[in-house]
């Protein structure tokens, strides 16, 4: 299991071949990728993602953790980037490995759903109209209940 | 006691972290106390339901005791993916 809280960017396609590697054994491999969307229509100059050192890390190896006790999962990985991002970056991925598909996938949404709403990030956007918080979404909370 | 500020919160009081005496017994009862400081901190602690806490960087509610803590942090609904 991998935690990786990084500014740097990282290839997530040599992330992926590198957890994949020599993995006889585990027969599904997922990976999600979340990637900085311009919302406002080609005014996204940029964004920048605050966290909070050490919560962060803990908060993100606790929900791995509970992914890995929840589902059969050979191994976990998750990382995500802080400080300045543009249009396009990639902002985080997770990777799941498991026996079969089923596990690989629902362990991934699981992390993905408790990622936006549990690990202290918080996204500020920089539009042509100024800067602004991302406000979080109802819809984030609520997809915590289907766990 | 280190108290932290993350996102719009740490604009709003203008510093990311502070050491504070305190005798508060809860997370409610410092917040009491910090907004009986300065305007600002009314401000920024006038809707409480827009804001999250984490005591000893652990998620919690503002009911939680913080006598032992050593670190309160307060932020808005985290936007992380």
């Amino acid at each position: 299991m991998q935690v990786r809280v990084q500014s740097d960017p990282f290839d997530a396609g040599a992330e992926l071949n590198a957890f994949a590697k020599g993995r006889q054994d585990l027969g599904a491999i997922v990976t999600f990728s979340g990637v900085v969307r311009d919302t406002a229509d080609g005014g996204l100059r940029g964004m920048v993602i605050e966290h909070y050192p050490g919560m962060t890390e803990r908060a993100l190896q606790k929900i791995a953790q509970d992914a890995a006790e929840r589902w059969s999962l050979g191994d976990v990985l998750v990382i995500h980037r802080y400080g300045p991002l543009a249009a396009g970056d990639i902002i985080m991925m997770v990777a799941t490995a498991a026996r079969h598909r089923k596990d690989a996938f629902e362990a991934a949404e699981y992390l993905m759903d408790y990622l936006k709403s549990r690990a202290p990030f918080w996204k500020k956007e920089q539009t042509t109209d100024g800067s602004d918080w991302v406000e979080s979404k109802e819809e984030d909370e609520q997809a915590l209940t289907r766990w | 006691m280190d108290i932290l500020y993350f996102a719009w919160v740490r604009e709003r009081i203008g510093v990311p972290k502070e050491t504070f005496d305190t005798k508060a017994a809860t997370v409610a009862d410092l917040v009491d106390e910090l907004r009986a400081r300065e305007g600002r901190y009314d401000v920024a602690f006038s809707d409480l339901s827009a804001l999250r806490v984490a005591v000893d960087q652990e998620l919690t509610d503002f009911d939680a005791p913080i006598q032992n803590a050593s670190e309160v942090a307060f932020f808005p609904p985290m936007t992380g993916g």
